[in-house]
């Protein structure tokens, strides 16, 4: 594997899994919360976000050798808020369908911290090809994060999976429609913001301990060669 | 590095200069975009309007003739259905304050003051169990057809709870009572403004409505 297409696989596991936005930055929970009632909007929102992350990682790496350290935070955000309000015109324009159901969360991608944690900590530090790769492992990451908690919340809340994804992704997505519990009474916590954070905290700790086993795992393969020494 | 770079004018001519781009492209890509917006803007309309009253029973493009009522909740836009040159139908928005905040819902209405149509087009009501009132989660809102003060006296529009004619879902009252008490409201403007909204006042000529009886 050569050097380039190695570092874009690091940047893509790292946004992925290693570094996920949620699970390990903690960072977008607001969002997170307030959309993951069904898989479909979780899937939709992630996917918005994505589209976003990629575009503004790409522009500001682009300008960071333009942009002077004290007027990055201000510079950073009016590329974000462009980007995101062209993307809101655009959709509106172009995908009304999808703008009728996802045009309620588009503009708060401007305040979501991860797409300005990105532009701050990677793509004013990084090239453009691996400003983009961040931003689409990030991205990419967010989605699972978001429908995985989506799925979790609908099927334990309303019993279905995916409800009304083909109103969002048009009419070939019908079969994602699942009914996993027919005549299933519902369990509004799970739909409402605490379940959102009941999930979530699950989530979380399900995370920490996949990373302390592998951490462990880890240490106990460095000492064995050590300890061969002796 | 240049020396300028740290140079506090410097600063302020980088913004400036970012300001300036992001005015430019926000510019185009509203130019570029705005046409396509109002299309699909008035095919939202057109959309909403086509299910609250029956294409039977216009032939003219509903959308282009309108009448705005002043009530004090603000001004009542009010879209007419012709047949034949004479109005056969009015479809307007009301407003209900359901539980999760404003319930936006297109009415239609026929000239003898008979509901054809309501749609709940915008809500924020609880998933599961409030937006029942949305016609592509169940039927429940397609059960005011037919209904007007002569066969349903205004005593009954109310939830079965209340003593009323219409159903509530188990578990949430709020928000079907919402509905129907804004839906009343509807009749209530309709039949206060009937000469109004059905006469042939020029389109769009704004005139003052009469206040709708006051509901409790």
């Amino acid at each position: 594997m050569s050097k380039v297409s190695a570092r874009a696989v690091a940047i893509l596991k790292d946004g992925l899994w290693t570094n996920n936005v949620t699970l390990s930055q903690k960072l977008a929970l607001c969002p997170l919360l307030a959309v993951t009632a069904t898989a479909t909007n979780g899937l939709g929102m992630g996917l918005a976000t994505t589209a976003v992350l990629v575009m503004t990682n790409l522009a500001i790496s682009l300008v960071r050798g333009v942009i002077t350290p004290q007027v990055r935070i201000p510079a950073f955000i009016l590329v974000i808020a462009g980007i995101v309000t062209l993307v809101d015109m655009a959709i509106n324009a172009w995908g009304h369908e999808l703008y009728k159901v996802l045009g309620l969360f588009i503009p708060l991608i401007v305040t979501n911290c991860v797409i300005l944690g990105r532009a701050e900590a990677f793509a004013s530090r990084n090239g453009p090809f691996y400003s983009a790769m961040d931003g689409l492992g990030m991205g990419v990451g967010f989605t699972f994060v978001l429908t995985g908690i989506g799925a979790v919340r609908e099927l334990l809340g309303s019993g279905t999976l995916f409800a009304n994804a083909s109103l969002m992704l048009g009419a070939p997505m019908r079969f994602l429609e699942t009914t996993v519990i027919p005549d299933y009474k519902g369990f509004l916590l799970m739909i409402l913001p605490p379940g959102g954070f009941l999930v979530l905290g699950f989530a979380l700790a399900a995370k920490r301990m996949l990373d302390t086993r592998d951490a462990k795992k880890r240490a106990a393969a460095a000492s064995e060669p050590a300890s061969a020494c002796h | 590095m240049a020396i300028y770079r740290t140079a506090p004018w410097f600063q302020g001519v980088l913004l400036g200069g970012f300001c300036l781009t992001a005015s430019v492209a926000l510019s185009y890509g509203y130019k570029l975009t705005a046409p396509a917006i109002e299309r699909a803007a008035k095919a939202d309309l057109t959309a909403s309007l086509d299910q609250v009253i029956p294409a039977s029973l216009r032939t003219n493009d509903m959308t282009a003739d309108t009448v705005t009522l002043d009530t004090d909740g603000g001004p009542v836009t009010v879209y007419r259905a012709r047949k034949g040159g004479e109005v056969s139908a009015v479809a307007y928005r009301v407003i209900g304050k359901g539980y999760g905040g404003d319930i936006v819902i297109v009415m239609g209405v026929d000239r003898a003051g008979a509901i054809l149509g309501v749609r709940v087009v915008q809500h924020s009501e609880t998933p599961g169990l409030g937006d029942k009132v949305d016609a592509r989660k169940t039927d429940w809102v397609k059960g005011f057809a037919g209904h007007s003060f002569a066969n349903t006296p205004a005593a009954e529009w109310a939830v079965k709870k209340d003593g009323g004619r219409f159903d509530q879902f188990s578990g949430a009252t709020i928000t079907p009572r919402a509905v129907v008490k804004a839906v009343k409201e509807g009749l209530e403007l309709f039949a206060a403004n009937r000469a109004r909204m059905i006469g042939d006042a020029k389109p769009a000529a704004a005139v003052p409505a009469t206040k709708p009886r006051s509901v409790s």
